[in-house]
């Protein structure tokens, strides 16, 4: 199979499985929905540990590489951690 | 079992592991399970990458590592809830750069030339990369109140916008046919940031909320394109969730402002509203802090109906110590939130639940709407737009047609106010002039202190 057709099978059921998940997820967590699925597009970062740690010939890759490790990884770090920040603050009522 | 096997075989686990993370957000009482899942699904993604046999240096990696997590874990401890908005965009904005840099350095080395998919999403890549990153500075940028907040208008705006726009399609002209075009390359991307700038400037900060989703879809999108620019499945697959939580939090946050996402990002730019003249003097009935303790104590149900104006005058915890009091005196305390209250999709249930209110007195407009009949006192502080009955009733209003909170259909209205100034739109607000309404001028947060202080010392 041609890999590209292989990438949009999985780019089709993907988009699905996204439209599926978070419909579901209710108005009152609409700000850390956002702030997690902003800290999981800082997965780019894969991509960018190898382009920092591969691509070496010259120094404009070096500098994009870990530009980009560093730039990801404060998505990363930082969506995470004000997701949870966010989250232990929602409380249920304890009943008297 | 050779390395590469390994690699792709966690990436599966980490998809299943981020998929479970969005799954569990359902509910705020396995959410924080979620985040968690979600993050070591992130972690077993990069370990398993530093195996692969391509890297050879660790070094520049080590540092990227330690500047990215000492930067991220300084601003996300430090940044305020209210700040969120903020924050969040200046988050969408690294990791859009971030992209753009993996792609410019696989483009570095190794330009997709002949290989017509590859080239295309190296395209889309940059020029979406560079949109999302110049625009969620920009939106940081208002929302930190570093930059105005009110719309910036040029003359010749939308023609210098189309000129850019037909410099990329150019600019993709001459890549296509061949990709080792440098200089294009680098036209394409500066071109690109600008017109994140110029995209971004003209929306007031009313719509910041969808801009912010809108740029979440994108921060998605170009994840995506990555991953089909150095063909990774991983990247691919979070690039979609990414992509369709942020477009269908856009369609939420338009739907709840009845306005088209073409509307917010192009159109009225959500700039000047013209009022009709009204004639008719109205008259306003105030009402002393005293006499609205009265009427509470007497009440079984009040409803809140917070806006952003009570986040601006930090009187959440107020109001926590408010509806404590009331729920002693036997009276149920519920808040009704609009989904445009704040400044991001569920901003304010985030900051309610700073001050520590539980999130089941959280209502959703439309749960809250067909008991406002039942509700013996509506409360509204810092709130104006979204409780305007005119949105119901009045077709020449501006925000005809927008879903608002009926708080006019409770028994007793009391609006938290400082003057009789209209809101953040410009739009004049009939239900002050209701029979059933009351105002309390003042500071919203000295005001709700007071109304507590009144039953303590009753």
């Amino acid at each position: 199979m041609d890999p590209l057709i292989y990438l949009l099978f999985i780019l089709a059921l993907s988009i699905f499985l996204g439209f599926a998940l978070i419909t579901k997820v209710p108005p009152l967590l609409h700000t850390p929905l956002m702030s997690e699925a902003n800290a999981i597009s800082g997965i780019t970062l894969i991509g960018a540990v190898v382009a920092a740690g591969a691509h070496l010939q010259s120094g404009v890759t070096i500098f994009l590489g870990t530009a980009a490790v560093a730039l990801a990884t404060f998505n990363v770090v930082g969506g995470y951690l004000v997701t949870e920040r966010m989250l232990k603050m929602f409380k249920k009522k304890i009943t008297k | 079992m050779n390395v590469d096997f390994i690699i792709n075989f966690t990436y599966i686990i980490s998809a299943i592991l981020f998929a479970f993370g969005l799954k569990f957000l359902g509910s705020p009482v396995s959410a924080r399970k979620g985040n968690i899942l979600s993050a070591t699904g992130m972690l077993v993604a990069v370990l398993a990458t530093l195996l692969s046999q391509e890297i050879i240096s660790f070094q520049w990696i080590v540092l990227g590592f330690a500047v990215g997590a000492g930067a991220g874990a300084f601003v996300a401890f430090r940044a305020a809830m209210t700040q969120m908005p903020e924050m969040v965009a200046l988050l969408h904005g690294c990791g859009g750069l971030a992209s753009v840099f993996v792609d410019w350095a696989e483009y570095h080395v190794n330009p997709p030339i002949g290989d017509f998919v590859t080239t295309l999403a190296l395209y889309l890549s940059i020029v979406i990369g560079g949109v999302t990153f110049t625009g969620s500075l920009v939106a940081w940028g208002k929302l930190s109140e570093k930059l105005p907040g009110k719309p910036i208008l040029f003359t010749a705006q939308r023609w210098i916008n189309m000129l850019i726009v037909l410099g990329i399609i150019v600019g993709g002209i001459l890549f296509f046919p061949d990709p080792t075009n440098y200089p294009a390359f680098l036209a394409i991307f500066g071109l690109s940031l600008i017109l994140g700038i110029l995209l971004v400037i003209p929306i007031g900060g009313a719509d910041m909320p969808v801009v912010i989703s809108v740029l979440n879809s994108y921060s998605g999108l170009v994840a995506c394109t990555t991953g089909f620019v150095i063909h990774n499945t991983l990247l691919i697959v979070v690039g979609s969730l990414v992509g369709a939580n942020g477009i269908i939090l856009s369609i939420i946050m338009c739907k709840a402002m009845n306005r088209s996402l073409t509307n917010v990002l192009f159109g009225g730019f959500g700039a000047v509203v013209k009022r009709s003249a009204d004639t008719t003097k109205k008259e306003a009935k105030p009402i002393s802090v005293a006499d609205a303790h009265l009427i509470l104590e007497s009440a079984k149900s009040v409803v809140i109906v917070p806006g952003y104006g009570l986040a601006v005058a930090q009187a959440q915890h107020a109001v926590n110590e408010l509806s404590k009091v009331l729920e002693d005196n036997g009276c149920d305390v519920k808040f009704a939130i609009h989904p445009v209250a704040g400044r991001m999709p569920g901003h304010m249930n985030v900051l309610l639940a700073e001050a520590s209110i539980p999130y089941d007195q959280l209502m959703e407009m439309d749960a809250i709407n067909p008991l406002m009949e039942n509700v013996d006192v509506a409360i509204v502080i810092g709130a104006n737009d979204v409780v305007n009955p005119a949105a119901r009733h009045d077709k020449s209003s501006p925000i005809y047609g927008m879903p608002i909170i009926n708080v006019d259909k409770a028994k007793t209205v009391f609006v938290i106010k400082r003057s009789m100034r209209s809101g953040f739109a410009g739009i004049e607000n009939d239900l002050f002039y209701y029979d059933n309404t009351r105002m309390l001028f003042g500071d919203a947060k000295e005001i709700v202190q007071s109304l507590a202080a009144e039953f303590k010392s009753a």
